[in-house]
């Protein structure tokens, strides 16, 4: 993998962000002080990156104690912003390593309904597909009108054996034959779709507990690995998804999709403050190619329009 | 997990307690909290802004009511205001044109067009008995054809058959064509979903709207979007004339910001609200929920309106008091008269009160209120003096008042005949037992005076019937010589 391309997708998809930000801040530091209102106008610009009113007022209290040590230029400014923003999300930077022992390790991908959750499986089977990892789906969205059907889709465009049930069954039974299936041939990951749910519908968290208690009977490590999908357009009620969804789910890591239009994605900087789990990747378009790692230091400079490139 | 909007407020105003008016510097203070409420629900910025700008111009000078806190007062000023700028119910499609009338939903990726594509059909089949037949234009995602296909033998609404490898506008075309030709009322177009900046799939959205000239373009947004709703509406309203927004997923935990930015942005009604998976969980638009929503304050608001209630109980305590004292003059009988159109005229108070089903038919007449209404015209016509004191009433007075008040003398007597009437008969009542009894009659165990019953509460309305009413009188009809205005 080359590293340019999906720098610039990265770029492209935050590049309004940048725009957005250096609008503002372009009109900004003409002044040589930051003012009240300067101030004012960088955490507005922060909160409509989606950051949430209180992380855009930390990152607005640093701005206001760094104003007397430096000659504020804007890019000096965008620096602080991305500085900040990289120390944040530095540490919840974390790829999705397959190291399970023993085989298979299961990936079981959860999220609310629309987010990107079946496609995220298709980006992901194909990644580990490239690393040389023996890949099985399990099609346990039994609930949505030819969710399965677009799994299948998927599995035959990459390439991957896929287990399904019929619509409308059990997603625990078709989660056990998974387990099964994948251990008996020696696949290295399971990755296993869900239904898009709601986290404040009691009913479908209880299933996915029992999804993992079924998954737990047979291999008490799993799932290794439970990646909550997140939609980037999504506003605040991300930070309310993940804390039903860990709570209910046992979330281990994120994954942001649709960083490919205008929206900032910026809870993540929320979310990294508030819960420290750790972000996988990012998802930057509908190709199966389209998955990259989350690298903080790029989102970081891209949300705050700092333009000095970074070694990634 | 987001502090609720009265714990914010409540610091804020907590050293201003029980003073009377809002004043500017107070309702600024107030104003960031609230912005901040707005912006953790995912208000966009501008629309915020904008927002709080106007409230702020509405709040300043506002009385605050007994018994709320000013931070209370606040939440319902900010509430209102919400309600308003969300908009009206309007919840009905365009659909009076000549058939087929083409429904295009548009939106982003995972805004749920599809299953409110085949929520709508639902509705317009059974609700409307509309002949409606869907067309998937999405041949991005895999299975979406036939993820509708599958819906619409759900919902046994008629799907235009699968060719593989059309393209959105040729298939647009056909189900035009079809419709036509298959004599359908309705059609609906689900198109795939997209980023607003993909100007490729962008025009391609203009073009199917070019071939199918739709009576409504539905813009489908998820509750749950943040800021970025803002963009994603002016991008949709910028190349297509969009005519409406539904907002998916309002059954989450979201505060739903987003139908606000959708509302300031577009300018565009709400239309639905898609509240469950089931393919008949699909709402009108309800802009007081949503705005207690968005506040987090449903609560709150709920409770500064009791307690504009409980200031209309006042009232009624202290004229059941005067009344105690045998006083009953004709601001009173206003009073009364005001209390009894609160609470729904006199046909919504009839039929609460047991034992007054008899007068059904005459309140019935008087179920416009018309006559309500006359009698306060007199009363207001008249000076303050003359109400206190309605002896005062000469001949030359009661042709001014009846001049005011578009009446005639002899309608002025007869109020003034009903007022000695009831004023006799409130002194009956005292001297057969005083008011408490007869106050616990209605209200179950306990209430003082009058207040529950007089006050509008629902309280004083509790069923439980007359037993042991006083003497033979029925001092609970209709105020005696009442029937003369009615019958008129």
């Amino acid at each position: 993998m080359s590293e340019t391309p999906w720098l610039e997708r990265l770029r492209g998809g935050f590049k309004k962000t940048s725009d957005r930000l250096g609008d503002n801040l372009t009109g900004l530091f003409t002044k040589s002080t930051l003012d009240k209102e300067t101030l004012d106008e960088i955490e507005d610009a922060l909160v409509a990156s989606d950051l949430g009113p209180s992380t855009a007022a930390r990152v607005r209290e640093r701005l206001a104690n760094e104003r007397f040590e430096r000659g504020l230029t804007e890019a000096g400014v965008r620096e602080v912003v991305a500085d900040e923003l990289a120390k944040i999300l530095a540490p919840v930077a974390k790829p999705l390593e397959i190291d399970a022992f023993p085989r298979p390790q299961v990936i079981l991908v959860v999220g609310v309904n629309g987010s990107g959750k079946t496609t995220t499986i298709a980006k992901l089977a194909s990644l580990f597909l490239e690393q040389d990892y023996g890949v099985l789906l399990a099609a346990g969205d039994t609930f949505r009108a030819a969710a399965i059907g677009q799994l299948k889709i998927w599995a035959e465009r990459i390439g991957v054996p896929i287990i399904s049930g019929p619509e409308g069954g059990d997603p625990s039974a078709i989660v056990f034959d998974g387990v099964k299936k994948a251990t008996a041939e020696g696949i290295d990951v399971l990755i296993v779709d869900t239904a898009g749910r709601l986290q404040n519908k009691r009913e479908l968290m209880d299933e996915l507990a029992k999804i993992r208690r079924v998954l737990g009977r047979l291999n008490p490590a799993a799932p290794h690995n439970v990646v909550l999908v997140l939609d980037a357009t999504t506003g605040q009620n991300a930070l309310n998804q993940i804390e039903v969804f860990k709570e209910v789910a046992g979330v281990t890591g994120l994954v942001m999709t649709k960083l490919d239009g205008t929206a900032r994605g910026g809870v993540l900087v929320a979310a990294a403050e508030q819960y420290g789990l750790p972000i996988h990747a990012i998802g930057v378009g509908e190709g199966v190619g389209d998955l990259r790692p989350f690298n903080p230091t790029d989102v970081a400079r891209a949300i705050a329009g700092a333009t000095g490139e970074t070694q990634s | 997990m987001f502090e609720s909007l009265s714990d914010r407020l409540g610091g804020v105003f907590d050293r201003l307690r029980g003073r009377g008016a809002l004043n500017e510097a107070d309702v600024r203070a107030a104003m960031r909290e609230v912005r901040i409420a707005l912006l953790e629900a995912d208000v966009a910025l501008p629309v915020a802004r904008d927002f709080i700008d106007k409230v702020t111009e509405k709040a300043v000078g506002q009385q605050v009511l007994k018994s709320v806190t000013p931070g209370q007062q606040v939440v319902k000023i900010v509430n209102d205001a919400l309600v308003e700028m969300l908009g009206a119910d309007e919840s009905e499609l365009n659909i009076d044109v000549t058939p087929p009338a083409v429904v295009m939903m548009v939106g982003l990726q995972g805004s749920g067009k599809t299953t409110t594509t085949a929520k709508i059909a639902k509705r317009l089949t059974e609700k409307n008995r509309k002949k409606v037949m869907m067309a998937s234009l999405d041949v991005n995602r895999p299975a979406a054809q036939e993820q509708l296909a599958v819906l619409g033998t759900q919902t046994n609404v008629a799907t235009l058959p699968i060719v593989a490898g059309q393209q959105p506008v040729d298939i647009a075309r056909r189900a035009m064509q079809a419709a036509k030709l298959q004599g359908y009322d309705v059609l609906l177009l689900d198109t795939a979903g997209r980023l607003h900046v993909d100007q490729a799939l962008m025009d391609e959205m203009k073009a199917v709207a070019e071939v199918s000239s739709p009576a409504e373009i539905l813009l489908v947004v998820d509750a749950l979007t943040g800021q970025d709703a803002v963009n994603v509406a002016q991008s949709f309203a910028g190349q297509v004339d969009l005519t409406g927004v539904v907002l998916t997923r309002m059954d989450g935990d979201a505060r739903g910001g987003a139908a606000l930015s959708m509302r300031a942005v577009t300018g565009k009604p709400i239309k639905f609200a898609g509240v469950g998976e089931g393919m008949d969980k699909l709402e009108g638009f309800h802009p007081d929920r949503v705005a207690g929503r968005i506040l987090g304050m449903g609560d709150v608001v709920s409770l500064v309106e009791r307690a504009a209630e409980s200031v209309q109980a006042e009232e009624a305590e202290a004229m059941a008091r005067k009344m105690a004292k045998g006083q009953f003059d004709l601001n009173d009988l206003r009073t009364q008269i005001a209390q009894m159109q609160r609470m729904g005229g006199l046909g919504a108070l009839a039929s609460m009160l047991p034992g007054m089903k008899k007068m059904a038919g005459a309140v019935k007449a008087a179920q416009d209120d018309k006559a309500l209404n006359r009698l306060d015209a007199m009363i207001s016509s008249m000076t303050p003096k003359e109400r206190a004191k309605p002896e005062l009433l000469n001949a030359k007075r009661k042709i001014r008042v009846a001049n005011g008040s578009g009446t005639t003398v002899q309608d002025v007597n007869r109020l003034l005949k009903m007022h000695q009437e009831m004023a006799t008969m409130m002194k009956k009542v005292r001297k057969m037992g005083g008011f408490g009894k007869l106050g616990a009659l209605f209200g179950g165990g306990g209430m003082p005076d009058l207040g529950g019953l007089m006050g509008g509460g629902a309280g004083g309305a509790a069923p439980g019937g007359l037993p042991g009413l006083p003497g033979g009188n029925t001092p609970f009809n209709l105020p005696p010589g009442f029937d003369k205005f009615i019958k008129k």
